[in-house]
């Protein structure tokens, strides 16, 4: 099993991004990284004249880089946003089927955990099209992870493995909403929360986080329960979703696991502390619902 | 972000069962009541071959209706072959009930006030499977029935006088005894 | 005039909509292949020729929602949809899955395709992949656009476009959300549901009402006060030092007050959201809208208030179609 590292979802400062690709870039275990602005097209420009420093530095590491595209494309700047993407010469990896229409038929492309992929017709279509990997979408149980491997073939398939879950995308940003400001005039309060910003019922149950146009899980998806059953499924990597701090040890824990050196119940008890939300969830593979948990608690 | 305001709904005409109406249907003897609603929930059901298509999976339930302004309930027992309705005084056993205004109860059957607002709103509850409630609305609802020219239809000779006395009762209380085209 | 697109959980639902003047109406099958899986909703095979039917002989138009997106491995219950759809005589199919279109483009030709709202397509390019390679006559747009946009949207591509204009009210991108299945298991995109009825539980704590979805509390309210459904994203919730609605207010769309300004984007068709409602809610929804239209038509203005009474005790918004609702 191999990791990819994911894009960053939440909107951190821009010398904490450089110096995380940049330590990125020298650590095991890691085949591929996937970076550029998900969620926000007003965060790229802090940070995007230091991409090609970060890609180049990964690349020399070893690593198979690809930039993704938006989560939701509407804007005319995001529109071109979107269109330059396919003139980087770098592996696209789409998650707003936007970017496809931009792909030149047959080019390599990779295809992201927010286009929906739900079954062999679209898989097939899409690797018809030139997709050379597909991360699933995080709700898929399973059985369908396991249909969509097989008519894979030899392209690989990835799961999301850690991190708080990406579980919708809208128009209009909760972080603004929530400070009482217009999403034009947002002042960028999201990179208060680089994580996300956690939102409990009124009984204090654990459940969901905002990150700007972004609502995610609150509790942190961790798959490594369910690492044996993915690779009889045939999966060849798991996601892992950057978070703002212990980023580094999460990924040699999930190095040490797929090597076998630990096991899933020392993975979790030891990345609980650095776990966003302090609570793990995996259910949408197999449990009754994507914020239950099998594991120990 | 909006602080929580609960929105408090419209005051919905839904009105309340005459007391005098009221007082009668609690007098009235459940036997004769119970075997004339049986007869016609058949005679509909005969009528309407694609109600219990429509209710899948919850075709054999038994739904309780209660009213909330008189002490009475109704049970409509899918279970049993032909089915069967009950009158109570108090709720019986079932898969799912719905409580509300007798009103809204019969309001329900006929199409008027929309009952997705009335569910949402809590002006009609659900105890239960709430899936099963939910099927028996959508499916009276497609059924297109009237059970105030149904009771007229079982008066035989007698049914347009019976159907004049309805419409009069109807227009005296508000309760939608018959089906209606328009929500209200 | 602008067509009316009107929503029909029944076949009563559907000959209310066509009697009260629905240019099309829009409909699904009873089972996992549509986005209103509702129990007790929704056309058998013989249901829809029928209506088709009933539809075609008073000068309207049926429209087949199959905009779920297909399970692995069972993939053939949607291409069985599409194709019963188009026996039955439908208008078009709507469709959001990608290899269903694909599909339906290349199995069935010569049926009309319209893209779902659950597929999400926001900008002109996507629109115009969709018309180019799979040949989509129409989109319907995401509730994430405001009025200007779509105005743009409809100067760059030669598909047409419909809106929603009254109902419920997605305040996520549609197709692109899986907070339903998060709690409950069962999802728009999978299932065709979205907090789904079977798990929503009312409990009475002290003097409170506490409406919960999979056991999660959406709502409080004090005890006789009416309690909103559950839906996830218009519940009242805590964020740092904060309570209310995080995510939108328990609304329902109505942007009858943006006609005109629809009318002059450019859109060619108006939807009106609710399957899961009423036939008598949906007679007076489309007799309100098609009053509308027909003034807007001839000029007149349109009836101002017109559907107040549908909307009483619930707040309207005009979402989206308002660039400051972001």
């Amino acid at each position: 099993m191999e990791l990819t590292i994911g894009p960053i979802q939440g909107f951190w400062d821009a010398g904490h991004w450089s110096d995380f690709y940049a330590r990125l870039a020298e650590t095991p275990g890691v085949t591929k990284v996937v970076l550029g602005e998900l969620v926000c097209s007003k965060r790229l420009p802090f940070y995007q004249t230091r991409m090609p420093e970060a890609i180049e530095r990964l690349q020399t590491g070893g690593k198979h880089v690809a930039v993704t595209s938006l989560a939701l494309v509407t804007l005319k700047r995001e529109r071109k946003m979107t269109a330059e993407l396919a003139g980087t010469g770098l592996e696209v990896e789409v998650n707003d089927l936007t970017a496809l229409a931009h792909i030149p038929e047959h080019a390599p492309f990779s295809v992201g955990p927010l286009v929906n992929v739900y079954n062999e017709g679209t898989l097939s279509y899409l690797k018809q099209r030139g997709a050379r990997s597909f991360c699933l979408p995080p709700e898929l149980p399973l059985a369908s992870v396991s249909r969509l491997a097989a008519k894979a073939g030899t392209t690989p398939v990835e799961v999301w493995g850690w991190g708080r879950l990406p579980l919708a995308i809208s128009g209009r940003c909760y972080h603004a909403r929530y400070h009482d400001r217009a999403k034009d005039q947002c002042q960028f309060v999201c990179a208060n929360d680089p994580d996300g910003f956690a939102v409990d019922t009124l009984d204090d149950q654990t459940f969901l986080a905002i990150n700007g146009v972004q609502t995610l899980s609150d509790p942190c998806a961790n798959m490594s329960h369910d690492l044996t059953a993915l690779e009889a499924a045939g999966v060849a990597s798991l996601r892992l979703s950057p978070q703002h701090t212990g980023f580094f040890n999460i990924i040699a824990l999930f190095h040490d696991l797929v090597c076998g050196r630990i096991d899933a119940d020392e993975l979790s008890a030891r990345a609980l502390p650095l776990a966003p939300g302090a609570a793990f969830c995996n259910g949408f593979l197999g449990g009754p619902n994507g914020i239950s948990w099998s594991g120990r608690t | 972000m909006t602080a929580p305001a609960f929105l408090t709904a419209a005051e919905k005409a839904i009105p309340q069962m005459p007391p005098v109406l009221a007082f009668g249907l609690r007098l009235a003897p459940a036997a004769p009541a119970e075997h004339l609603l049986t007869h016609m929930a058949r005679s509909i059901l005969a009528k309407h071959s694609g109600l219990l298509a429509r209710l899948g999976p919850y075709r054999h339930c038994r739904f309780a209706l209660s009213a909330s302004d008189v002490p009475m309930s109704f049970c409509l027992d899918l279970g049993k072959d032909p089915l069967v309705i009950t009158v109570h005084t108090n709720p019986p056993e079932a898969d799912a009930r719905i409580t509300g205004k007798l009103a809204a109860l019969i309001g329900l059957v006929h199409g008027v006030w929309d009952g997705d607002a009335l569910f949402f709103s809590r002006d009609l509850t659900v105890e239960g499977d709430t899936s099963a409630a939910l099927a028996l609305r959508n499916a009276i609802d497609d059924a297109e029935l009237d059970l105030g020219a149904e009771i007229a239809a079982l008066t035989g000779p007698f049914s347009n006088p019976a159907a004049r006395i309805i419409s009069l009762a109807e227009s005296l209380t508000g309760v939608p005894f018959t089906r209606s085209g328009a929500i209200r | 005039m602008m067509e009316l697109v009107c929503p029909a959980g029944t076949p009563a639902s559907l000959r209310a909509a066509v009697d009260a003047g629905a240019h099309s109406v829009y409909c699904g099958f009873a089972d996992d292949t549509n986005a209103r899986n509702f129990p007790g909703l929704n056309f058998s095979r013989a249901e829809l020729a029928a209506g088709v039917a009933y539809a075609k002989a008073r000068g309207s138009k049926v429209l087949v929602a199959i905009n779920t997106f297909p399970e692995a491995g069972n993939e053939a219950l949607w291409h069985r949809a599409v194709a019963d759809a188009e026996t039955a005589g439908a208008h078009a199919v709507i469709l959001a899955d990608l290899g269903l279109i694909a599909y339906a483009a290349e199995k069935h030709p010569g049926l009309r395709r319209h893209l779902s709202v659950q597929a999400a397509a926001a900008n002109p390019d996507i629109i115009n992949f969709y018309a180019e390679t799979f040949d989509v006559k129409r989109v319907v747009l995401p509730r994430v656009l405001s009025v200007q946009e779509i105005a743009a949207i409809n100067r760059e591509i030669d598909t047409e476009t419909e809106v929603f204009v009254f109902g419920g009210l997605c305040v996520m991108a549609e197709g692109r959300c899986s907070l339903s299945s998060f709690i409950t298991g069962r999802s728009p995109n999978m299932n065709g549901v979205c907090s789904p009825a079977s798990h929503v539980t009312y409990t009475e704590e002290g003097q409170e009402l506490a409406a919960k979805l999979g056991g999660y509390t959406i709502h409080r309210a004090s005890k006789g006060t009416p309690a909103p459904y559950p839906t996830l994203c218009k519940g009242c919730f805590k964020v740092g030092s904060r309570t209310g609605y995080v995510f939108e207010d328990p609304a329902s769309l109505d942007a009858s007050e943006l006609l005109p300004a629809l009318a002059k984007a450019g859109v060619t068709a108006l939807k009106i959201e609710g399957r899961q409602r009423s036939r008598a809610y949906v007679a007076q929804v489309v007799r309100n809208f098609r009053a509308a239209v027909e003034a807007l038509e001839e000029g007149r203005p349109v009836p101002a208030g017109m559907l107040a009474q549908l909307t009483e005790g619930q707040s309207a918004t005009a979402g989206a179609y308002n660039k400051i609702w972001r």
